[in-house]
């Protein structure tokens, strides 16, 4: 398989281009903050987007989607991620659609996928637990089995878009103490039913995200997602295909900063000259283009190793998510600092992109995590 | 069968029975194009093995040293796809290239391009042949990154040039027969007018070449000095003054081959193996975390450096203008190897102080020469820091 586009998947990125561009310029972002927006994003546009079909690029035909790849996928998500569209693409597909297509049951499957496609039906996946960092083993949240249903108790968080998701799934421990890779299970919750409590968070890098407070959730048998006890493994495969989605993101988020610092670069005057005449600024932004090239590289590559069911896939998520994460953040950095004062201000726009930078960087695994789990996968 | 499919099945089986077992890659061997170690250089002074010679002459004579060159001036007149497949078929035969040097891979391609009739059929045979051994004098102790203010004087005196100055960092000057030499023929002209490329015997009167030694010991570097060196006016290439377009015409291949010997595949991950050793293990991981970060770092920079350069080579292939990837590729690779031996040099501790000789292995002495010498990568061929000012200026269009 290829590391060049195809010309079907040029054409898929430039229409996504065209689209984000037309429909989501970075000042919704703005907007949508100092506005309170509930929903943080737009229902109209998610309704678009489902008309181009992105919802449905991962999901198989059989399901009601396009039953394309991870190439086709980044092609959308790092478009997007040029202006910062708020749209729960990452949670809602990436991330809440895995999980259901990795672990349901053929029933839960033809109940949620289709709707998930249409852009019907937002999932939201409540995996992380304050204090487990980057592990999703880390799981105290409890569900008791009683007769035919679960009893759910617990507190996630920073649960992506989970305050306008119609179904959360939820882990929760049905066995094991709080850290062990066994007894872990996934369920679909309705947020509508008793107990449950969704509050929106407020991030510094303007990604919505909630806490989702369970007390004594009762929830039926058949809201059980795939092995009672063994959805560990599966939150990683699952973890790895999002964080594949978000490198993406950071992708054109980094390159969308990267130009804009350019173009300030040839047009700020400063002692009679554009800055970028200046021998220091000129070989940090050469520097710049090269690791955002490199990135590129390993996004494709990893996004090849998903859609070729690769052996050292695990690898290549992380080499992914490692480089994504330091090339985003000297990016966002310099950013700030190559616009020099009105970089710092709330006004311009670099500060959301240096701020979605590091943001990005901590979801998921950072570089030092993922070198780490490089390094035990190439067994050292 | 297909012409091609012939012609492989032909180049197969001619291979086979030619090619001396002493010609061909043992297992774990790998060819270094950079040092071309074990691999035949030609020219006067060869003092080849017979079976280095016996490979060489029966390749010569089918003009497979140079495979597409036209076969009138000794090559071997080869389609591109033919030259491709018996690249192939020496591959897959573990065969080592009959010959090696710059006279094949530089001023050969520039004299096919820009040479006339009469320099074509001078030079070229003999370079086929591995009679004549090349080198490149480019380079001056006033001029390195600033090339074009070369001084090296070429005087006209009658149907000849006088030649004066002094070249330095000249590979391999002192085995070469011959140089291709950058020299200021027009002392008014303008910077870039005034240079003339101009070929001369290494064995006029008035050459001399001193090797120099590097802080990692020795080196194939020389400096040439030129002292009232009389060479015919008809051994400039392309033109009096037209110097600097040959010199450029050169310069971007020269990057290339530089960067693509540093991305060679490595089969296991030297910096994992040294650190087992020199750092420890527990539970099979390496017991420096810190350590253990730093070669995740490097091995995933190789990886994003090799799927760079493969999608690069793909979309070329595809018949896409390539960007000046070429000073993206020469910079990372050469950083890269730096840190890589930075890091190997850190992880064999007080084992990585030996210059030679007692309580010191031979592969723990490489380490240490090999660090000294990557310190150079980034300067030679085009400092780190000319790659950068290109890649601003081209790619970025930022401003002078």
């Amino acid at each position: 398989m290829s590391l060049v586009l195809s010309e079907d998947q040029k054409l898929l990125k430039q229409s996504a281009a065209d689209f984000v561009k037309k429909e989501s310029p970075v000042s919704r972002i703005r907007e949508l903050r100092d506005g309170e927006d509930p929903d943080g994003f737009s229902r109209a546009l998610w309704a678009k987007m489902a008309e181009l079909g992105w919802q449905g690029i991962l999901i198989p035909e059989q399901y009601g989607g396009l039953g394309m790849g991870y190439l086709e996928v980044a092609c959308v998500l790092e478009e997007c991620g040029r202006n910062l569209a708020p749209e729960p693409m990452l949670s809602s597909v990436l991330l809440g659609a895995n999980a259901v297509l990795l672990a349901g049951n053929e029933d839960q499957k033809n109940a949620l996928l289709p709707r998930v496609a249409d852009g019907s039906l937002l999932l939201a996946l409540a995996y992380h637990e304050r204090g487990a960092r980057y592990s999703v083993y880390k799981v105290g949240a409890s569900a008791e089995r009683r007769d035919s249903s679960y009893v759910l108790n617990g507190e996630k968080a920073l649960v992506f878009d989970g305050h306008a998701a119609d179904r959360l799934v939820v882990s929760a421990r049905t066995s094991g103490d709080e850290t062990d890779h066994a007894g872990i299970s996934l369920f679909v919750v309705d947020p509508g039913t008793p107990g449950v409590e969704v509050t929106r968070q407020q991030t510094m890098h303007l990604r919505s995200a909630a806490t989702v407070r369970l007390s004594d959730v009762e929830v039926g048998a058949d809201a059980l997602l795939g092995e009672e006890g063994g959805a560990g493994p599966v939150l990683e495969d699952v973890i790895d295909r999002a964080t594949v989605g978000l490198c993406a993101e950071m992708l054109g988020g980094t390159q969308a900063a990267f130009e804009m610092t350019v173009e300030y670069l040839k047009t700020r005057q400063q002692f009679g000259v554009a800055i970028g005449s200046f021998q220091g600024l000129k070989h940090r932004a050469a520097a710049m283009f090269i690791e955002i090239e490199l990135m590129r590289s390993v996004v494709l590559g990893a996004c090849q190793a998903l859609d070729e069911s690769a052996p050292d896939l695990r690898e290549a998520v992380s080499a992914a998510k490692a480089r994504s994460s330091d090339t985003a953040r000297l990016v966002g950095y310099e950013g700030i600092q190559m616009h020099g004062g009105i970089g710092m201000t709330d006004e311009h726009d670099i500060g959301f992109y240096a701020k979605r930078a590091r943001g990005s960087e901590l979801t998921f695994g950072d570089g030092a995590y993922h070198r780490d789990r490089f390094a035990a996968l190439q067994g050292f | 069968m297909s012409d091609i499919e012939a012609f492989r099945a032909d180049t197969r089986a001619w291979l086979e029975a030619s090619c001396p077992a002493s010609m061909r890659w043992a297992k774990g061997e790998a060819g270094n194009a950079m040092s071309g170690e074990g691999l035949t250089w030609g020219g006067r002074n060869a003092g080849l093995g017979a079976d280095a010679k016996r490979w060489l002459d029966v390749m010569a004579e089918r003009g497979w040293t140079a495979p597409t060159w036209a076969a009138e001036y000794g090559g071997g007149g080869l389609s591109k796809d033919e030259a491709k497949v018996l690249a192939q078929e020496m591959n897959r035969l573990r065969i080592k290239p009959p010959l090696i040097g710059f006279g094949l891979t530089m001023i050969g391609p520039l004299l096919l391009e820009h040479g006339s009739e009469e320099q074509k059929k001078r030079y070229l045979p003999e370079i086929c042949r591995g009679e004549v051994r090349w080198c490149q004098g480019y380079s001056e102790p006033g001029s390195g990154s600033d090339l074009a203010s070369l001084q090296t004087k070429a005087v006209r005196d009658g149907d000849d040039f006088v030649l004066n100055g002094q070249k330095v960092w000249t590979s391999y000057a002192d085995q070469a027969d011959w140089m291709f030499c950058l020299v200021r023929s027009d002392p008014d002209a303008s910077k870039h007018t005034g240079i003339s490329f101009i070929l001369f015997d290494m064995e006029t009167s008035g050459v001399s070449v001193r090797p120099i030694k590097l802080i990692s010991g020795a080196s194939p570097f020389c400096e040439t000095f030129l002292e009232d060196v009389r060479v015919p006016r008809n051994q400039v290439v392309g033109g009096e003054g037209n110097g600097w377009t040959m010199a450029k015409a050169l310069l971007g291949h020269e990057r290339s081959m530089i960067s693509e010997a540093f991305s060679e595949r490595r089969e296991r991950n030297p910096m994992v193996t040294l650190a087992r050793k020199y750092v420890g293990e527990h539970d099979g991981r390496v017991m420096d975390p810190v350590v253990r970060d730093e070669i995740a770092s490097l091995t995933m920079n190789k990886v994003a450096l090799d799927l760079t350069i493969a999608r690069t080579k793909e979309a070329m292939k595809l018949g896409q203008t390539p960007g000046p990837e070429v000073s993206i590729f020469k910079y990372y690779a050469t950083e890269l190897n730096k840190d890589r031996y930075s890091l190997m040099l850190s992880i064999l501790g007080p084992q990585a102080l030996g210059w030679d000789g007692e309580g010191f292995g031979d592969d723990e002495l490489e380490v240490t020469r090999s660090w000294l010498r990557s310190r150079g990568n980034s300067i030679e061929g085009g400092t780190s820091e000319i790659q950068l000012n290109i890649i601003a200026k081209r790619v970025l269009g930022l401003p002078d």
